[in-house]
């Protein structure tokens, strides 16, 4: 008999719900929820890239804002010389703008990537408490950049007047973004199962089961960190690429720690180190966000409550208490 | 016979409290080493100061030809020492396969031989290691240390809290091994096994090297005097 575990079934009904309700959506003539689906996508894939981290890893980063933030800034500046036909800098060469979405993310994957190179060849040199610290440290002064930036919009935050393009498909029309970063959502999580059942990933969890064992048979934690971290941010950072373009617009509140919370939020809602955990907890949160936003403006109290109720009766979050614990069979 | 691993004089302190006082050990390609002592006498600490686990501050560690004095773990472990840690410490969470795949290096040590070695771990592929028996782990301890195709095999109390049944088999094992002319630094309590293994064996007291010899030398009234047996 086919051996498939109730997870991998959560997960494919996870992943073909948040397929099919746009389209219902559609049927019904309510194009609102293309969004709001569009924006459970962008939210499961920036915490997509914070489970690598925080799940597989043990790295809890509360500056993930910063990438998400980054790759939103990397469109929002690069579409906005295109759409002002203004150059970068034309010397030594002329480097222009563009609006293509292709570059644009590969442009907010490489930065967000760079930066992440930086923050975690010195927040990796700490653990625990001093890793959050130091994360979060980097995260606001590069807030404290944005709204300090006038070039770029300041604290307004930066307009981006017409969607990215994409080749062959019109990205103007909500149910193809939907489809574009569904599509995006999938081969992030693909990439990281492949990354988990990999060697790196085996290498990776047994750095944070226990450090001195791994380098004890010859692996330094440090560099198997460093490039988790690595990925992690350019996926985050993919992730903020995409909410540029679905927002058209960027602000310095991408970068700030509440964001950085949020994305968290997402991953321990859905479950902590479950492949899927981050789409559960991002659409639990746009949810809540719906339902109870609708209702009342503190609905974040709620939330909050949902939050603990997580941390202290179900530790492995939506996923884990559908699916049951990870077996150790 | 070239040697292998020189270790000379070498001093380790936990904080201010000095634990190894001068400790001298050679092991020779090819040989088995048997590192003996009272509880407590320094023999755990010689091996991690060995490993880059714990940083030795007087003497030194040539291993291969290499001084390994300003190496961390992660190179030491490279350049082919292959430690089995003591108290079986598989990663908990990793299944078997992973355990062993986690850190191969490419050698004679392969899956399929690490397999004939301990055929129980073939079994147990995709169990995670902490749902093994004391034994398994132990087994897969050793396997994990094998696949870095070490040069050196350092067992420290492999056999320690043991089903008897499955002391053998472990003992077994490491005499294949020796017969494959694996050089190994162990460590056991177990002296009636340990003889007729070690061509040579060290004995620490209060981490220091007090004896040296074969295993033919070591006598009862040497064993009364150091091990207390």
């Amino acid at each position: 008999m086919l051996n498939v575990s109730r997870e991998t079934i959560l997960n494919c009904l996870l992943a073909l719900t948040l397929l099919v309700v746009p389209f219902i959506a559609l049927s019904l003539d309510e194009p609102f929820y293309v969004t709001l689906a569009t924006r459970v996508a962008i939210y499961a894939l920036a915490g997509v890239g914070l489970n690598l981290a925080l799940g597989l890893g043990g790295l809890i980063s509360f500056g993930h804002a910063a990438f998400f933030g980054i790759g939103g800034y990397a469109v929002g500046i690069l579409a906005s010389h295109a759409l002002n036909y203004e150059p970068h800098f034309s010397s030594p060469f002329e480097l222009e703008g563009t609006t293509q979405m292709l570059i644009l993310w590969l442009v907010a994957m490489i930065v967000s990537g760079l930066a992440a190179l930086i923050i975690g060849l010195f927040s990796l040199r700490t653990s625990g408490v001093y890793f959050i610290m130091i994360t979060l440290a980097f995260a606001q002064m590069i807030y404290y950049f944005a709204i300090s930036w006038p070039a770029y919009g300041g604290e307004d935050g930066l307009s981006i007047y017409v969607r990215n393009g994409f080749p062959g498909v019109n990205t103007l029309i909500p149910i193809n973004f939907f489809l574009i970063t569904f599509g995006v959502l999938m081969s992030a999580l693909f990439l990281v199962a492949t990354l988990r059942n990999s060697r790196f990933g085996a290498a990776l969890q047994a750095a944070r089961q226990n450090e001195d064992r791994l380098s004890a048979v010859g692996i330094k934690p440090f560099n198997i960190r460093l490039a988790t971290f690595v990925i992690s941010a350019m996926i985050t950072g993919l992730a903020g690429a995409l909410f540029a373009d679905l927002n058209r617009f960027v602000s310095p509140n991408m970068l700030s720690w509440h964001t950085s919370g949020e994305i968290m939020v997402f991953v321990i809602l859905g479950g902590v180190g479950r492949l899927f955990g981050p789409v559960a907890g991002a659409a639990l949160f746009i949810l809540f966000e719906f339902i109870f936003g609708g209702l009342t403006e503190h609905w974040m109290f709620f939330l909050g409550l949902v939050l603990l109720a997580v941390v202290l009766f179900a530790r492995g979050g939506l996923i884990g208490s559908l699916a049951g614990k990870v077996r150790y069979d | 016979m070239s040697v292998l691993l020189n270790v000379s004089k070498i001093e380790t302190f936990y904080g201010p409290s000095q634990a190894l006082f001068g400790v001298d050990l050679t092991v020779g390609r090819g040989e088995v080493v048997a590192l003996m002592g009272r509880n407590g006498m320094g023999k755990s600490t010689t091996i991690a100061s060995i490993c880059g686990l714990e940083k030795y501050v007087n003497g030194t560690v040539v291993f291969d030809g290499t001084d390994l004095e300003t190496l961390p773990s992660h190179k030491i472990a490279r350049l082919g020492v292959g430690l089995v840690p003591e108290g079986r410490r598989c990663f908990p969470n990793l299944t078997v396969y992973e355990n062993l795949i986690a850190a191969a290096r490419p050698g004679n040590w392969t899956l399929a031989r690490v397999n004939a070695l301990f055929p129980r771990l073939q079994e147990r592929y995709k169990q995670y290691a902490n749902t093994l028996s004391g034994g398994e782990q132990q087994m897969l301890a050793v396997g994990r240390a094998l696949m870095t195709n070490p040069t050196l095999l350092i067992l420290d109390e492999a056999t320690e809290g043991l089903a008897p049944v499955i002391r053998n088999e472990i003992w077994q094992s490491i005499r294949d091994l020796k017969a494959e002319g694996q050089s190994i630094l162990i460590v056991d309590k177990t002296l009636s096994e340990l003889k007729p293994i070690a061509d040579k064996c060290v004995i620490l007291e209060k981490g220091q090297t007090v004896w040296q010899g074969t295993s033919a030398d070591l006598t009862r009234d040497i064993e009364n005097r150091y091990l207390g047996v």
